[in-house]
């Protein structure tokens, strides 16, 4: 099976406390540390598995500028055998469905039977898998949690809903699939990993490449913006208390009380 | 202006929560606009659905087929692209069946689309200002969208106001012989429902809720101290049961189980909304947080910036007297 995953380089919500730069509309991004899109490691790693059991390659793919060579390789470190990254000045300020239109232009080179996404990266929009399926007028699958792989012809799989239950669906191959965190446990990649391929080429394609008529994707072409950053007034939030902490956990230990929750 | 639809989502006869939302979202893109509400189903809890709508919205779309008897995504986006005029704004649910239909039905409809809307700051024109959240609600943003050949917008439940039921004698306009052919690639199987765990979250007046911030596996056991010595269960958020350090059961949040504690202990929890979702009836919420920016902080009743690590053995000690 030739499964092509898409990921993402973001800033890393766990390593970053986020501030507004000085003119108080864009992040502060001098010192923001990025990684590989959590989404995306469940992606890669499904992939890989999938190709463990039935055969075939995975390739990983990213739209974005030199510096995301690194979370290509990262995912190449992981397992996957090839590297593609889409970069070119006219795509920037693309907006999600300008990132569609470049992948979908890089899938239509290829012959893949499945493509995994994240379910979402740093925009919390989830949204490039489901434009790209319609795009390619593949199937397309959500938030999927389980996949089960029988056949040449079709696909297994389980989306997570409300509730903690899962919807099962079978979806005709080639289709889409935005991966759930949680479907499978990403293997740890070391230093050593990611330098077996540091030497690997990877490929670099921009619009020309791709045959892309650079007034369809990028800034020009895209309907959604981001206007700004901001801080919403959220009214007055918590009570915070200090003081020591015994004097604190005291307090704790009473309001729990009076609400009800200790005896 | 472009109309504005809404698409009603619905189970066992009953519109979900955010039917009674949307009126106060469309509203605040075009204080003008009729908002058309859209029902697809088949037979009698459609048309149960289609009655309490008539109740909301001045006018009801409804659409029958025996294919649209649960909510297949790419079912529901042939039929919606085949009655939806084609500069249409349509409002969808910010949920694990908006997610599946919004950005697909925006390619088809060639529209614009803009996801988990929090709020509508202006329409200005074909274009719409919205509020948004980004980087699991650290900061957020304004977003213009051109709405000038139709746009998709999924709308966060318990953004807006929701309306009252005021008795709005909607006109019900069937348009089921409208929806053209429903044959699809994806094929809607069964749901399975979640596993029941050997603990029920969903019982327990004092909850010791545990995140990232707990950091290790083996830091778990601090957490179970504290809730033996209050009498109290542990539940956690996503990331501890995508480590599988805690069985899914215990997981609270729109994904996991909806609790209804008296006092809700967020320990190391950022408080996303897709966790606070799960948080309901309106418990005393006390957050303990390093990062003193946690937009837990923003919904709790009382807050500490502290190291949970730290912190819990002291507490444990306290409780234990």
């Amino acid at each position: 099976m030739e499964i092509l995953v898409c990921v993402k380089r973001v800033p890393d919500t766990a390593e970053n406390e986020f501030e507004l730069n000085s003119a108080g509309n864009d992040l502060d991004r001098d010192d923001l540390v990025y990684s590989v899109n959590e989404w995306d490691n469940y992606a890669v790693e499904e992939a890989i598995q999938i190709v463990d059991n039935v055969g075939g390659n995975v390739t990983v793919v990213t739209v974005g500028d030199d510096e995301s060579e690194e979370v290509l390789r990262r995912e190449m470190a992981m397992g996957a055998n090839n590297g593609i990254l889409l970069s070119d000045d006219a795509f920037e300020g693309a907006d999600g469905k300008g990132i569609a239109t470049i992948l979908k232009a890089e899938v239509e080179k290829g012959n893949y039977d499945l493509i995994l996404t994240g379910a979402q990266a740093d925009e919390g929009a989830g949204q490039v898998g489901g434009m790209l399926a319609a795009m390619l007028d593949y199937p397309y699958a959500s938030l999927v949690n389980k996949v089960e792989v029988d056949g040449d012809a079709a696909i297994k799989v389980g989306r997570e809903i409300e509730g903690g239950n899962q919807e099962m669906n079978e979806l005709d191959l080639p289709c889409v699939l935005s991966i759930q965190t949680g479907i499978n446990e990403p293997r740890y990649v070391g230093i050593r990993g990611i330098r077996k391929v540091a030497k690997l080429e990877i490929p670099v394609k921009g619009a020309s490449d791709l045959g892309l008529d650079a007034a369809t994707v990028g800034d020009a072409a895209a309907k959604v913006k981001r206007v700004d950053y901001f801080v919403p007034d959220m009214g007055d939030g918590a009570e915070m208390l200090d003081g020591s902490t015994d004097e604190i956990i005291a307090q704790l230990i009473e309001r729990i009380k009076s609400k009800g929750g200790l005896a | 202006m472009a109309e504005i639809f809404a698409y009603i989502p619905h189970s066992a006869g009953v519109a979900e929560d955010i039917a009674m939302e949307y009126p106060d979202a469309a509203k605040k893109i075009d204080a003008a606009a009729a908002v058309t509400a859209v029902v697809t189903g088949s037979g009698a809890d459609l048309d149960k659905v289609v009655e309490a709508m008539t109740g909301v919205y001045s006018s009801v779309i409804k659409i029958d087929n025996e294919a649209l008897a649960y909510p297949n995504a790419e079912v529901v986006r042939k039929a919606l692209v085949s009655v939806l005029p084609a500069d249409a704004i349509v409002l969808l649910p910010h949920n694990t069946f908006g997610m599946d239909l919004g950005p697909g039905l925006s390619i088809k409809m060639d529209a614009s689309f803009v996801a988990d809307v929090v709020d509508i700051d202006s329409c200005d024109g074909t274009t719409l200002k919205v509020v948004r959240q980004e980087l699991g609600g650290a900061v957020s943003t304004h977003v213009s969208c051109d709405v000038a050949a139709g746009a998709v917008v999924t709308v966060r439940g318990g953004s807006f106001v929701p309306a009252e039921d005021a008795a709005a004698g909607g006109a019900v306009v069937d348009k089921s012989a409208d929806a053209g052919d429903l044959a699809c690639k994806r094929r809607f199987l069964e749901v399975v429902e979640a596993e029941v765990g050997d603990v029920d979250i969903t019982k327990s007046d004092l909850l010791v809720s545990i995140g990232r911030g707990i950091e290790e596996e083996d830091n778990i056991e601090v957490a179970q101290e504290l809730a033996e010595a209050m009498g109290a269960v542990v539940s956690c958020s996503r990331p501890i049961v995508d480590a599988k350090w805690l069985e899914k059961s215990r997981q609270v949040g729109t994904s996991g189980q909806t609790v209804k504690p008296k006092v809700y202990l967020a320990m190391g929890i950022s408080g996303s909304f897709q966790h606070m979702g799960g948080v309901k009836g309106n418990p005393y919420i006390i957050a303990i947080n390093k990062n003193p920016k946690a937009p837990i902080f923003q919904v709790a009743d009382v807050g500490v910036v502290a190291d949970i690590l730290e912190f819990m053995p002291e507490f444990t000690e306290a409780v234990s007297g």
